[in-house]
């Protein structure tokens, strides 16, 4: 039985496990260990690579930890039940999801103290999320069987009320992002569906708390974790929770299930921290339709309703169009004809997909890694982001052979099974839903509209002029402030010093005097970008008090290359001015991934000094004196609100 | 199967669940004089076993055993029956 069956299983992983082991580098040997986590593996062979990943971690420092594709996290658990045989499950999952996490267990059933009354174990740890993982049988109000409904009401209202005030204990106290693990359904039904029926029974008990804490999550910002369905095809909750284990060891979660169990919650950490997937690559050839159209044609290939078959790659269809319309980055790889492949999103009247959902179409008779690679470049997104689906093994197994960083799941025969196993997979978790998901389809397809003007305009400045750029700058504000945080723990390419926050994190150090945090939204004739730039710019004790230091400037990559930087530091210049700075400090922080704005400050005028005392050794600085500055030139129209 | 292949068995998947290739379960070892063979190792343990030879222990059953000599036997009857 496999409870990962989106991961592709190893030959032999116990020899691969043994082998990783011997490797002699530790940055070498994580990264092995790294790509072993991205296989099926029980709770056993999880253990393994956690305890080989734990001493390689030890002796990494956080900059070669994050040289290794890794993001250093931080979770507590506050739990009412035994978790110590998890961690090893969530660490690993995490390494799969590109995080290091680092846990610290809460004194078990001790969380209303700890959050309460403060905890200093907990409070040095300084966790950036904290899970409370409670269970039924700690946190269930005990009711007579006959107490009715107003009784009940009143005792659930409570214990919804508890769990408020322990989210806001939890952001005020550790400026951490609450997760909320919702209650297991373990009750044993008295009647049967009858028991739906009586208010105090424990099944309608739990039904109702789940669903209360989870309309006041929505309200106060805290994250779920849901156990209840996320399972893959054919496990069930009796794999989930054995009572012998409960009864032994206070184990809510079977152990066999752990790796499970750990993967859900590393997702969950995965959206916090901004290491989600972006966006799915998919095949055409019998994964979007059936049949191969090059060879069957737009009138053979089997798709839409006359057919089971059809009916199911319409269903797919479907199921891909719904996440394009969450804000997942649709693209196209596959072996084709580009004019045939493209006919069927243009002609066929069963596609569900049409070629406005597509950000990037390659279709060409160049191998799959290449046209993955060129995706990636053209849509200005690491291959770490990326998930390619294609229903020949052969394909799959060539793809993850030569881009490791790609995700790509195992699939079933069947492609009416497909969607289940994408959501299994969770690739997609995120921790908010703003305007800028929602529209990000719309804005790549607008993009692909720019660039096809850009061929046409003779030259840049007048493509530039034409575009007719409008560049609204904004204090932060609290309606504003998700998609800020979206963007502060996914950019990675135009980052300047790739310092994620959780949302609690942005608004402490907004409230601090003299902080500078504006967002940036850019229009143009063919739409709005969105919010697509942020800066946070403070005082720092290293710094004279008359130097502002530029903690954060980060932009989407949608927009390289429009002169919206040069823009956007007009405006930075203008507001330090106006709060009587003398200069302005920037700071560059290498990651590997960042190479793209190593030279952003010198470009803009500012001059290379040295690192402030207590600086981080590859952090590079440079100053621009405000006295009589230069302002940047660009063509954009520039509002501040 | 023999007692002689249980023991086998049972070193093997004790060796895999503490990750330690240098255990050696005999009928006197006793779970304090393997590193790792807590309470939390001792579920995982009886996990594996389980899944190992398709067999279900209960919790008396389990809490009765006072060293691996005890734990064998059990399974050897829970295979006869």
């Amino acid at each position: 039985m496999t409870f990962l069956p989106w991961l592709p299983s190893h030959d032999n992983l116990g020899d691969a496990i043994r082998a990783a082991a011997s490797v002699p580098e530790a940055g070498r040997r994580l990264s092995e260990l790294v790509q072993l986590s991205r296989h099926d593996r029980d709770v056993i062979a999880t253990g393994k690579i956690d305890r080989l990943a734990g001493k390689c971690l030890e002796r990494l420092g956080e900059e070669e930890t994050r040289g290794a594709g890794l993001l250093p996290f931080r979770l507590a658990i506050l739990p009412t039940h035994t978790v110590d045989h998890l961690l090893p499950s969530i660490r690993v999952a995490g390494l799969g999801r590109k995080l290091a996490l680092d846990l610290k267990v809460g004194t078990y059933g001790l969380h209303r103290q700890i959050l309460l009354l403060g905890d200093e174990e907990i409070e040095r740890f300084s966790p950036q999320a904290i899970l409370l993982a409670l269970d039924a049988a700690a946190i269930i109000p005990q009711l007579p069987i006959d107490a009715g409904d107003t009784e009940v009401g009143e005792a659930v209202r409570q214990a919804v009320d508890e769990h408020r005030m322990l989210w806001r204990n939890i952001r005020e106290r550790y400026g951490a992002q609450p997760i909320q693990q919702l209650l297991l359904p373990t009750a044993t039904r008295l009647f049967g569906s009858f028991d739906d029926l009586v208010p105090a029974s424990p099944a309608a008990l739990i039904a109702r708390l789940n669903a209360e804490v989870t309309t006041a999550a929505r309200q106060d910002g805290a994250l779920l974790l849901d156990l209840g369905d996320q399972m893959p095809e054919r496990i069930g909750p009796h794999d989930r929770f054995d009572p012998v284990r409960w009864h032994q060891g206070k184990q809510l979660i079977n152990p066999p299930f752990a790796p499970l169990y750990g993967d859900l919650v590393a997702r969950v950490a995965a959206a916090v921290g901004g290491t989600s997937r972006k966006c799915l690559v998919l095949d055409l050839d019998n994964t979007l339709w059936g049949g191969v159209i090059g060879d069957d044609g737009l009138e053979g290939i089997r798709l839409g309703q006359g057919s089971a078959e059809g009916e199911a790659y319409t269903a797919f269809q479907r199921y891909v169009a719904q996440l394009g319309a969450c804000g997942v980055i649709l693209a196209v790889s596959s072996k084709n004809d580009e004019a045939i492949a493209r006919r069927a999103f243009d002609e066929h009247p069963e596609m569900v997909l049409r070629a406005a959902d597509i950000a990037c179409f390659q279709a060409n008779w160049t191998d799959k890694a290449a046209n993955i690679r060129a995706i990636a470049q053209q849509l200005n997104i690491g291959l770490d982001s990326l998930v390619f689906v294609d229903d020949n093994p052969a394909e799959r197994a060539i793809v993850r052979r030569e881009l490791p960083e790609v995700a790509v799941p195992e699939l079933p025969d069947d492609v009416s099974f497909y969607p289940a196993r994408i959501a299994a997979a969770g690739y997609f978790e995120t921790a908010s839903l703003t305007r800028e998901d929602l529209a990000r389809g719309r804005s790549y397809a607008a993009n692909s509209q720019r660039k096809a003007v850009l061929v046409s305009a003779t030259d840049l400045d007048g493509f530039l002029k034409g575009l007719d750029m409008r560049l609204v700058a904004k204090p932060i504000g609290s309606v504003d402030r998700p998609r800020t945080v979206q963007l502060i723990n996914k950019s990675n390419q135009f980052n300047l010093t790739t310092r994620r926050r959780t949302e609690q994190e942005l608004q402490d150090l907004l409230s601090r005097p003299g902080t500078i945090g504006l967002s940036f939204r850019l229009t143009d004739r063919f739409g709005d970008n969105g919010l697509i730039s942020v800066i946070l710019a403070r005082p720092d004790e290293t710094l004279a008090p008359e130097e502002l230091l530029i903690d954060t400037w980060l932009m989407s990559c949608r927009v390289l290359g429009r002169g919206v930087e040069a823009a956007a530091l007009g405006c930075l210049i203008d507001v330090a001015e106006r709060l009587g700075a003398a200069a302005l400090v920037g700071e560059f922080r290498p990651t590997g991934r960042n190479g793209l704005v190593e030279n952003h400050y010198a470009s803009l005028g500012f001059q290379p000094m040295d690192g402030p005392p207590g600086a981080e050794p590859s952090a590079r600085f440079w100053r621009l004196p405000l006295a009589q500055v230069e302002r940047p030139k660009h063509h954009i129209r520039l509002e501040e609100e | 199967m023999t007692d002689a292949e249980i023991y086998d068995a049972l070193n093997d998947i004790a060796r895999d669940v503490f990750d330690n290739d240098a255990i050696a379960l005999g009928p006197e070892t006793r779970a304090p004089d393997v590193p790792g063979w807590d309470s939390q190792g001792n579920i995982m343990l009886i996990v594996a076993v389980e899944q190992h030879f398709g067999v279900r222990f209960r919790p008396a059953e389990f809490e009765a055993l006072k060293n691996v000599s005890d734990f064998v036997t059990l399974i050897s009857t829970k295979l006869a029956g």
